[in-house]
């Protein structure tokens, strides 16, 4: 789960993770009361869960009440578009106002699950404000990795190998390891799956602070941070992906207009893999689990055709413990009561598959039943062409 | 021959009186598979189907029935102790179902496991693992295995079971398929499976299906350029997946621009394993490279 910036920012502050001092606004009044509390000159900062907001124009200094009441009234309610948001950019409904920071140094700090060595890593880096992977590319040897043992967590000794290779000296060595420490306190205390403080700075007076913060959850260890959960903004995530996730099932949206439904999440992609070699593009992904009902077909049903591009449905069911027939019934069942014109190719393999298939083509409903794979896929991208034609 | 799974495994169900435990432990028992024990702390003393004795801890069903696998259907929340409690009582193969465990959890048993060098762990939020014709641990539909000389290791479920029967339709049947498991974190990764396939001699060749996320599949075609000689068809699922999403399994995910499937495809390609765009040509392909 993501977070915003100004949220991930009251989480490090509670971990001990020094910060600016800021305030979230949600109108103009709001941002000029907050940076009149704060003390000018602040940063007022757009917030979405995307990245690259200082280049699409979401981040201005504002030196003056005047400036702030401008930058304001620009950024919020802006479609701010960056490289992480894609072309339809996201709307801005509210900014962060912030205390400048006298900057002396940027450098970046980030924690990341390394799934190859099954370790907590930390990396650190001299060349704060760049995208880390664009360093991790041109010159590798920039970036410092620190693995961090599970058992025993970071030790202090890791820490000052950090902030020494980020030639930090004086108070600022000695605030980047408490700096280090408390960042790491945070990544485990909440269940994180992605921190990067990016820039992390230095400034004049030799402090160490998170300029930026961005945060990712571990979904699966939800349940046990209520509060974090809490933070969840349903203004940045697909509607119709909500939708579904209340409904159990697993679904992505995309650009294509071959809606399809499968039942496990790598045969949910196999599906999508070859409607697009077969000359179609896929609607979405959906999974709708190992055992699908027909309670869950039918949920899955309306939240495809809720995409108005879908012209077409391939339902992909390989049918294990649960038997064909029902399945078979279930979308017999779940056309009836969604009524749509839309053709709906539908292969069920597996126990049964052969009665299911008979159930499927006795039905009198506009289901184009198939057994293979490359035979669903092709039957599916086919009455596209007649479509057109 | 076959791997991890034999009609001699003694099977240990932890948490066998949960709905999907005890649904599955009969699936498992009418398979043939030998379960002689479970596993529900409290419970202790009652029995499973009138027959299977229950037990409270792993110790104690180990002492009393010599079991050497174990199967783990308890919730996540609990799913990380279970497996730590496994791999302590002696359990040689521990078979970890549950999906949604924290990860944070799972590097914990990773670190535990290592104090445990004759304990593999598979998964979890797998399928789990089976010797057609012998036994099954896990929850994949047994009848449509058949048993033969081709070894499947796959993160997936439907998608092997979707393999399973292509390879059937081509007339070959299977010595194991191992359901490694989608998250970032699993015990038994594809590298450690393709060993064990390697080293079985009733394995004539394999099916290896990986899926976007992590670098796991690279490093498993590295092993492969070097020390296998067996014949390996892969299909690498995700080929149309967008970059920052999580495709269901928590592991599928193309961060920072790594683990697409193109990516993935090369390393297997170049060394030398025949790989398939399409998830329909599993089975046919790896006819035509056996020559039957």
């Amino acid at each position: 789960m993501k977070i915003h910036e100004y949220q991930a920012k009251e989480i490090l502050r509670s971990f001990g993770v020094p910060v600016p001092e800021s305030k979230i606004a949600f109108s103009v009044q709001e941002a000029e009361k907050a940076a009149a509390e704060i003390g000018l000159p602040v940063v007022v900062k757009a917030q979405i869960h995307a990245g690259g907001r200082g280049k699409g124009g979401g981040v201005k200094f504002a030196p003056t009440a005047q400036d702030v009441t401008r930058y304001a009234n620009d950024i919020l309610g802006m479609t701010l578009i960056t490289h992480q948001t894609g072309p339809e950019g996201n709307l801005v409904k509210k900014i962060l106002i912030e205390a400048a920071s006298n900057i002396d140094r940027e450098l970046y700090a980030g924690i990341v699950m390394d799934r190859a060595a099954s370790k907590v890593t930390f990396m650190v880096s001299t060349e704060g404000g760049m995208e880390i992977e664009k360093v991790a590319e041109e010159t590798p040897e920039k970036i410092m990795k620190v693995a961090v043992d599970t058992a025993v967590g970071l030790q202090a000794f890791q820490a000052r190998q950090m902030a020494f290779a980020l030639n930090l000296t004086g108070d600022a060595f000695k605030n980047g390891v408490k700096f280090l420490m408390a960042l790491y306190n945070a990544y485990i205390g909440t269940d994180a799956s992605i921190f990067e403080i990016n820039p992390l700075v230095v400034t004049k007076e030799g402090d160490v602070i998170a300029l930026d913060a961005k945060a990712n959850f571990d979904d699966n260890a939800l349940y046990r941070h209520k509060d974090i959960t809490a933070l969840r903004d349903l203004d940045e995530e697909e509607p119709l992906e909500i939708e579904a996730g209340r409904s159990g099932l697993n679904y992505i949206k995309l650009d294509g207009n071959i809606g399809c439904m499968v039942n496990g999440a790598g045969l949910a992609m196999g599906t999508m893999d070859i409607i697009k070699l077969t000359g179609g593009e896929p609607a979405n992904f959906l999974d709708v689990g190992g055992a699908a009902s027909a309670e869950t077909v039918e949920k899955g049903f309306k939240i495809i055709l809720s995409d108005g591009s879908v012209k077409a449905v391939l339902i992909n069911i390989f049918g294990g413990i649960v038997r064909c027939d029902r399945v078979a019934k279930g979308v017999i069942e779940a056309i009836k009561n969604i009524d749509t014109k839309v053709p709906i190719v539908v292969r069920l393999q597996g126990t049964n598959a052969e009665e299911g298939k008979k159930l499927l083509e006795e039905s009198g409903m506009n289901i184009i039943a198939a057994t293979e794979l490359r035979d669903a896929a092709e039957k599916v991208v086919a009455t596209l062409k007649t479509i057109k034609a | 021959m076959s791997v991890l799974v034999d009609k001699n495994t003694k099977l240990v169900v932890q948490g066998i009186t949960g709905s999907e435990g005890a649904f599955h432990t009969q699936q498992m028992i009418e398979y043939g598979t030998n379960v002689v024990a479970g596993v529900t702390p409290g419970k202790g003393g009652q029995l499973f189907m009138d027959k299977i004795p229950i037990h409270n801890t792993m110790r104690g069903a180990v002492a009393k029935t010599g079991a050497n696998a174990s199967v783990i259907f308890v919730p996540p929340p609990f799913a990380a102790d279970a497996i730590m409690e496994a791999a302590e009582a002696g359990i040689a193969l521990v078979v970890c179902i549950t999906e949604g465990i924290p990860t944070l959890d799972m590097l914990k048993v990773h670190e535990y496991l290592k104090k445990y060098p004759k304990t593999t762990l598979i998964g979890p939020n797998c399928p789990g693992v089976i010797t057609p014709g012998e036994a099954k641990i896990g929850i994949m539909p047994g009848f449509i295995h058949k048993p033969g000389t081709i070894g499947i290791i796959s993160r997936s479920g439907t998608l092997t079971y979707e393999a399973v029967h292509q390879l059937c339709e081509a007339g070959l049947g299977q010595s194991t398929a191992i359901g490694i498991g989608g998250d970032p974190i699993i015990g038994t990764k594809h590298i450690d499976a393709v060993k064990l396939l390697n080293a079985d001699p009733k394995t004539e060749a394999i099916v290896l299906i990986g899926e976007i996320g992590g670098s796991d599949e690279e490093d498993a075609a590295a092993y492969i350029a070097k020390h296998v000689e067996k014949p390996v068809v892969a299909f690498i699922a995700g080929q149309t997946a967008p970059p920052g999403k999580r495709m269901g399994h928590a592991g599928a995910i193309i961060a920072g621009g790594k683990g697409t499937a193109e990516e993935k495809m090369k390393a297997l390609a170049a060394a030398g394993i025949h790989v398939v765009k399409s998830p329909a040509d599993i089975g046919k392909k790896m006819k035509e490279v056996l020559g039957k």
